[in-house]
């Protein structure tokens, strides 16, 4: 994909968040590489939907350095991030069922005719065709489908592939598969894998530990706002992650020290 | 290149595989792009876009259908009833009357679009015309200073009632209820007369109001509109096929534009039938044409359907209709289009209140109020525009108004006695409450 395959495309380092008198984060590292699926995950308020939103803007951080592409950035909003290539499938996916798929890909980003202003609906339904073609999804009909007629999966499955459309660097997926069934979870990870192999760094956020062996390269478990553990998926095994969700350590890995402050 | 298969490339590679069970019964007759990428299916043929249609319908979408059955329903019924009711003059006369409710009603499918309502468009409307009648009465301003004035006064309000919803965030049917009741009393200081009211001496707005084209111009007005519709769809099929998209069918087009050519040439040529008598006809004076309340309403159309449709504003007052959340994250600007549909409803509603001035000869305290603005919305989900956002045309809004001036047209004359007016109202209620019945029950045929 990339001659700097070994530089990791976002990379945090002690990030801090706190909500008041509630730290939600204290001291996060963590980071995501180019055609690398990378897990994040951890119990519930652990941090990981804080530290989404830190990552996609939504929230600003307190503390800490935000890397991307080796360079410091500072993200102020949704819309530095997804100038930076930073796309976010959240999980209520956020489509709007009275638009078809192509109007669903391109909203708020529509080609225009130049010359006339006016839509360029053979140009975008050419690029959404293009996209689904390129992650080989083979499970819609037609692109002027309405949303509110596809099923979980083809939801889910369009949700994605919109961020195939943009020069995305990033993506992020917010439980792709928490709703969905075997063959469809299946189908979802198969278009992770893919958007992965596409050369970008996917960030998937699930609970579900048999997707996230199958699925990634590596593992990020954050445990009560620290990131206990970052390692290769293939160094790891079910029991041990189990661990470092609940423990925050499984032996060698992880918080040595839980009570210890992270400096 | 013309006809089915298009592309050159018959449907044999629709990826069906997984797809909707739906779907498959038609793979034969429906063309998808080649190289196994997955663009919008066409139906290929007359015969299987009729089946795709019924599909449809069948799904919930039901659109203007309802509206278009009603309209024809309610025609045989009061056609047979009533004598008169078929006659040119007749005819005349209902597209005349549908007209202030019609433009009123086409400004609220913005509104509407955004599950919102505006109560106040009826007074507000009427209000901004006596505010025009002023112009023109009291101050002697020209006409089109009058008209711009009152649709700019419609603008202003819309734009405060915009304001107070989406900024301030009072929901709709509260902030119009208390415009509906305050521009009561705004509309009679405007006013400001003993008589309650404002003679327009001036014949300008009746004439734009009651005027009609020539013969001629009605016919070209008609082959113009049909060949820019049809230039319109050829383009866009070129530009389609220039990017190897399905296209339609040429005989799915030449259905369209014949049908065109037929009801729009069977409404001409009603409007065209003299109704002048047969002495003035040979003194030279007639009474017939196309009346030009009739092609203010199409220009409309035509603008603001394009806006709505082609632009990037109207996929955004769509993707806020449907899902405000999905619009926020997608960087749309949620708020500024909240406030503008109001804008355009109450703009629209200023110029219905003029046509309402036209075909009244003057403004009175009163105007607009009643039930002015429900028969707007009621013209507007009779079309097929739904009251919960996220779908409407504004084609609906002429389509549901035209149902309502016949209905009410019809049955005026029907209805005969002391309690006529009493069942004229509950009909119309009921009809409002039909329109909505089915709005709902397609809505949840749908999901």
């Amino acid at each position: 994909m990339s001659d700097d395959h070994d530089l990791p495309v976002l990379r945090l380092r002690g990030i801090t968040k706190s909500f008041g008198p509630v730290d939600v984060l204290k001291g996060v590292d963590f980071e995501a590489r180019r055609g690398h699926v990378t897990a994040l995950v951890g119990d519930n308020g652990a941090g990981k939907s804080t530290l989404v939103k830190c990552i996609g803007g939504t929230y600003s951080i307190d503390g800490g350095e935000y890397l991307f592409e080796g360079n410091p950035v500072t993200v102020k909003g949704p819309r530095d991030a997804s100038a930076l290539g930073i796309e976010i499938v959240y999980q209520d996916l956020a489509l709007c069922d009275n638009l078809d798929i192509v109007q669903n890909m391109f909203l708020g980003r529509e080609s225009l005719i130049s010359r006339t202003r006016t839509l360029d609906e053979p140009d975008m339904e050419s690029q959404a065709g293009q996209a689904l073609a390129s992650l080989s999804v083979r499970t819609v009909s037609s692109v002027r489908q309405k949303v509110s007629s596809l099923s979980g999966g083809q939801r889910q499955t369009v949700a994605i592939a919109k961020t195939a459309l943009w020069n995305s660097k990033v993506v992020i997926l917010d439980e792709p598969t928490a709703a969905l069934g075997v063959a469809q979870t299946a189908q979802v990870l198969d278009l992770v894998r893919r958007l992965a192999e596409q050369g970008r760094a996917v960030i998937l956020i699930s609970h579900n530990m048999l997707d996230v062996l199958q699925v990634s390269d590596s593992i990020a478990t954050l445990y009560l706002g620290r990131m206990a553990a970052q390692v290769k998926t293939t160094d790891v095994n079910q029991t041990q992650i189990v661990e470092l969700i609940t423990t925050g350590r499984s032996g060698s890995l992880g918080l040595q020290s839980t009570n210890g402050a992270v400096s | 290149m013309s006809g089915s298969g298009s592309d050159g490339m018959p449907g044999d590679n629709t990826p069906a595989e997984g797809g909707t069970p739906t779907g498959d019964a038609l793979a034969d007759h429906e063309a998808a792009h080649p190289a196994g990428i997955v663009t919008a299916r066409i139906p290929q043929s007359l015969r299987a876009t009729m089946h795709s249609y019924v599909r449809h319908l069948r799904s919930g979408e039901t659109g203007s259908v309802p509206a278009v059955v009603g309209a024809i329903v309610l025609m045989v019924i009061f056609g047979v009833a009533q004598s008169n009711f078929l006659t040119s003059s007749n005819l005349v006369a209902i597209t005349e009357q549908a007209a202030p409710t019609t433009l009123m009603a086409m400004g609220l499918v913005f509104v509407l679009l955004l599950g919102e309502i505006d109560l106040s468009a009826g007074v507000v409307g009427s209000t901004a015309a006596a505010f025009g009648a002023v112009l023109s009465v009291k101050h002697g301003l020209s006409w089109p200073v009058v008209i711009l004035g009152s649709a700019a006064f419609g603008a202003v309000v819309g734009l405060l009632l915009g304001w107070l919803r989406a900024r301030i965030g009072i929901p709709s049917f509260v902030v119009t209820l208390s415009a509906f009741i305050a521009f009561q009393g705004v509309q009679i200081l405007v006013i400001n007369s003993k008589s309650n009211g404002i003679q327009i001496s001036d014949q300008t707005l009746h004439n734009l109001y009651f005027g009609r084209l020539t013969p001629i111009a009605g016919w070209i007005v008609l082959v113009a509109c049909v060949a820019v519709y049809a230039l319109v769809k050829l383009i866009q099929a070129a530009a389609r096929r220039r990017q190897k998209l399905a296209t339609e069918p040429v005989s799915v087009l030449g259905l369209r534009l014949a049908a065109m050519l037929v009801f729009g040439g069977l409404f001409v040529y009603v409007m065209n039938i003299d109704q002048a008598a047969s002495w003035q006809q040979r003194e030279g004076i007639h009474q017939r044409g196309v009346p030009w309340s009739s092609v203010y309403i199409l220009g409309l159309l035509v603008v603001l359907s394009f806006g709505l449709t082609k632009t990037r504003y109207g996929r955004h007052v769509f993707a806020v209709g449907g899902n405000e959340e999905a619009a926020r994250r997608a960087g749309i600007r949620v708020l500024t289009i909240r406030t503008s549909v109001f804008v355009i409803c109450s703009g629209m509603a200023a110029i219905s209140g003029l046509a309402l001035a036209g075909q009244l000869g003057g403004v009175s305290t009163g105007d607009g109020s009643g039930n002015t603005l429900l028969l707007a919305v009621a013209a507007a989900v009779i079309g097929g525009t739904s009251l919960m956002g996220g779908r409407g045309r504004v084609v609906d809004a002429i389509l549901g108004g035209v149902v309502l001036a016949i209905l009410q047209n019809g049955i005026s004359d029907l209805l005969q006695g002391n309690n006529a007016a009493a069942y004229q109202l509950i009909i119309e209620g009921a009809v409002l409450l039909l329109a909505a019945a089915v709005d709902s029950l397609s809505r949840r045929a749908r999901t």
